[in-house]
């Protein structure tokens, strides 16, 4: 079991760091072309240009786009109408359609940018090589203002710098909260802890010697998961090293805590198991791994306040990529220690030697 | 091992009224008895009887709804964890770690009853010995025939010198043979001056007890040496004794 224990969490960490990626390219794009102009032409050389784009199909009829998108075999349309060229040449300005499968929000959200940035282009192209002064409505008006982005902290927007610090975290989770829980849930179902208690152990003894390999473990697989990071992923590590690994400890008794909670309120692994799932996957959707806290309505930024994984993600992120020091996460230890207060008070208030 | 208030009719366990409750329901009513030191009390009765609640609650594990108690001369209510230092206690599930092996079972619980090191490494020795265990002491506990397991369970039940243990159908699913040996061992453990307190369900094994009780729907119907017993009801054995009295309580259920 202990090579488990230590082997199945680095292949997570492998597998899901690769795996996750917000970034949306390959969009498939059917291209309706029923101008068959120069200017069509161009636009469509644009888009295949584009990383972002793949075109898979065209064709004159939308109809035929329709099914397509219905098939599922694209994600966009975009459709040039007939009497796109003229109407650029006669009014400088004409409309073009582009049609999105919205059923994942932010992919479409995110492809329509990319695709109004390529109109964009091609609008300025026109300006450019054939002085025009035209305005296809499907884009904002030509601004003058330039951005230039710089991005701190990260600088190549590398998702996995962001990703797996946080996945981390959700390891170490899994490791404490899960096989601690399990573990007196066990006992209890093997008969074994009827034999203890009737020892004259000390609670606090059992306790202890029931969550330190628990601990032990955590902090071995959390020091392994920070070397992948660094060896695989070539994560930035700008903090300090230490201030994480004190900040890992005092998390994982957090999670200890719980998981010892847990284990005095359920009598089977399979109870043990359900509430544990219960609690980790909404630690994890609300940790801010996925969605960023920020981005949450308010209400569930609330409850994110409750969420110990929210901390540990944010602690990682912070030291690894913001080069935070002690000081600047004294607050994240605070509430890591009235966590701790809490939770552990009410699980050694319930764990009763007998019953 | 305790020297507190010797008595000269010191009991090693004493029972008044103790009574257990669970909600309505009333598992234990009242039972009174109590054992000598070294004496081999046997606690009968059919299933759902109230055994291993009583008992449960002399080896502190359950508190009393009412009454009173005293193991070791210690009081179950206010004292229990003091009763817990001078009591083994082996139950009907087999109860020691199966992924441990038998010298690291000895260990563990050796430690916990506060017996110093060099104490348990030269005790497991004589002990692996005298189980004929010596070439498996590093062997998991899992992988023993069962009665080993329980010749071994009942070894370390006892490790710490206790004065009183309590074996919860101790023999349960164990071939005659290993029965027999397992016995043996109770005997030497008795002569020793421990207080036995046995529960089974095999009547020829509560022969060899010096007393028995028979517990029925709670309270303990019959209280004696199984030959006074025997003479009282006029009965030729135990088991016929047995059927004599569990019978209504059988007869309910079906």
């Amino acid at each position: 079991m202990l090579p488990i224990i230590f082997v199945l969490p680095m292949i997570q960490l492998l597998v899901l760091s690769f795996a996750v990626d917000y970034e949306i390219k390959h969009i498939k794009l059917f291209f309706v072309d029923q101008d068959k102009s120069q200017f069509s032409g161009l636009l469509y050389n644009q888009f295949e240009a584009s990383q972002y784009f793949i075109i898979n199909d065209f064709s004159n009829s939308l109809a035929e786009a329709k099914e397509s998108m219905q098939r599922g075999d694209c994600d966009q349309i975009l459709v040039i109408p007939h009497g796109f060229e003229q109407d650029l040449y006669r009014d400088g300005t004409t409309d073009i359609q582009v049609i999105m499968n919205a059923i994942d929000g932010t992919k479409a959200g995110l492809s329509s940018s990319y695709a109004t940035n390529i109109i964009m282009d091609f609008n300025r192209s026109l300006i450019v090589d054939f002085g025009m002064q035209s305005s296809l409505t499907a884009t904002p008006e030509y601004q003058q203002i330039e951005m230039d982005y710089s991005y701190w902290y990260n600088p190549e927007l590398n998702y996995q710098a962001y990703m797996v610090p946080g996945i981390l975290v959700l390891l170490v989770t899994m490791i404490g909260g899960f096989l601690s829980s399990m573990n007196i849930v066990r006992e209890k179902e093997l008969g074994t802890i009827d034999q203890i208690h009737v020892t004259p152990i000390k609670k606090h003894y059992f306790i202890f010697g029931k969550t330190l390999p628990f601990w032990m473990v955590g902090m071995v697989e959390f020091g392994l998961g920070l070397l992948l990071a660094k060896l695989v992923f070539d994560i930035p590590m700008v903090g300090s090293i230490f201030t994480l690994f004190a900040f890992a400890g005092t998390y994982l008794l957090v999670v200890l805590g719980l998981g010892l909670l847990i284990s005095t309120i359920t009598e089977t692994q399979q109870q043990a198991m359900f509430i544990s799932w219960f609690f980790l996957v909404i630690f994890i959707l609300l940790g801010g791994l996925f969605t960023a806290v920020e981005n949450m309505p308010e209400w569930a930024q609330q409850i994110t306040r409750l969420n110990p994984v929210r901390y540990f993600i944010e602690v990682n992120r912070m030291v690894l990529l913001k080069g935070a020091g002690f000081k600047d996460v004294a607050s994240h230890f605070i509430v890591m220690s009235i966590f701790i207060l809490l939770i552990n008070s009410l699980a050694i208030f319930r764990y009763k030697k007998g019953s | 091992m305790q020297t507190r208030q010797p008595m000269p009719n010191e009991y090693s366990i004493d029972v008044q009224n103790l009574t257990k409750k669970f909600g309505a329901f009333t598992a234990v009513n009242e039972i009174s008895f109590n054992t000598k030191k070294g004496e081999i009390f046997g606690f009968l009765g059919a299933n759902g009887a109230g055994k291993s609640t009583a008992m449960k609650m002399l080896c502190g594990l359950l508190v009393p709804s009412s009454g009173q108690a005293t193991v070791a001369s210690f009081d179950i209510n206010k004292e229990s964890e003091k009763v817990k230092k001078r009591i083994g206690y082996m139950s009907q599930k087999f109860s020691l770690y199966q992924d441990l092996t038998a010298r690291e079972n000895i260990r563990f619980f050796g430690g916990i009853y506060g017996l110093s090191n060099k104490q348990i490494k030269e005790k497991t020795d004589e002990l692996m010995e005298r189980l004929h265990l010596t070439d498996f002491a590093n062997t998991q506990v899992g992988d023993l025939p069962l009665g080993w397991k329980q010749k071994l369970a009942f070894s370390v039940a006892v490790f710490h010198g206790p004065e009183i243990v309590f074996l919860d159908e101790p023999t349960g699913g164990v071939d005659p043979v290993t029965r027999r040996e397992f016995w043996e061992m109770i005997y030497a453990t008795a002569k020793l001056g421990t207080t036995i307190f046995v529960t089974t369900h095999y009547m020829d094994e509560s022969e060899y007890c010096d007393r028995v009780s028979i517990m029925v729907d709670g309270r303990i119907e019959a209280l004696g040496s199984p030959k006074e017993l025997k003479a009282k009801y006029h009965v030729k054995s135990m088991d016929e004794l047995f059927l004599q009295l569990a019978r209504p309580e059988t007869v309910k259920i079906f």
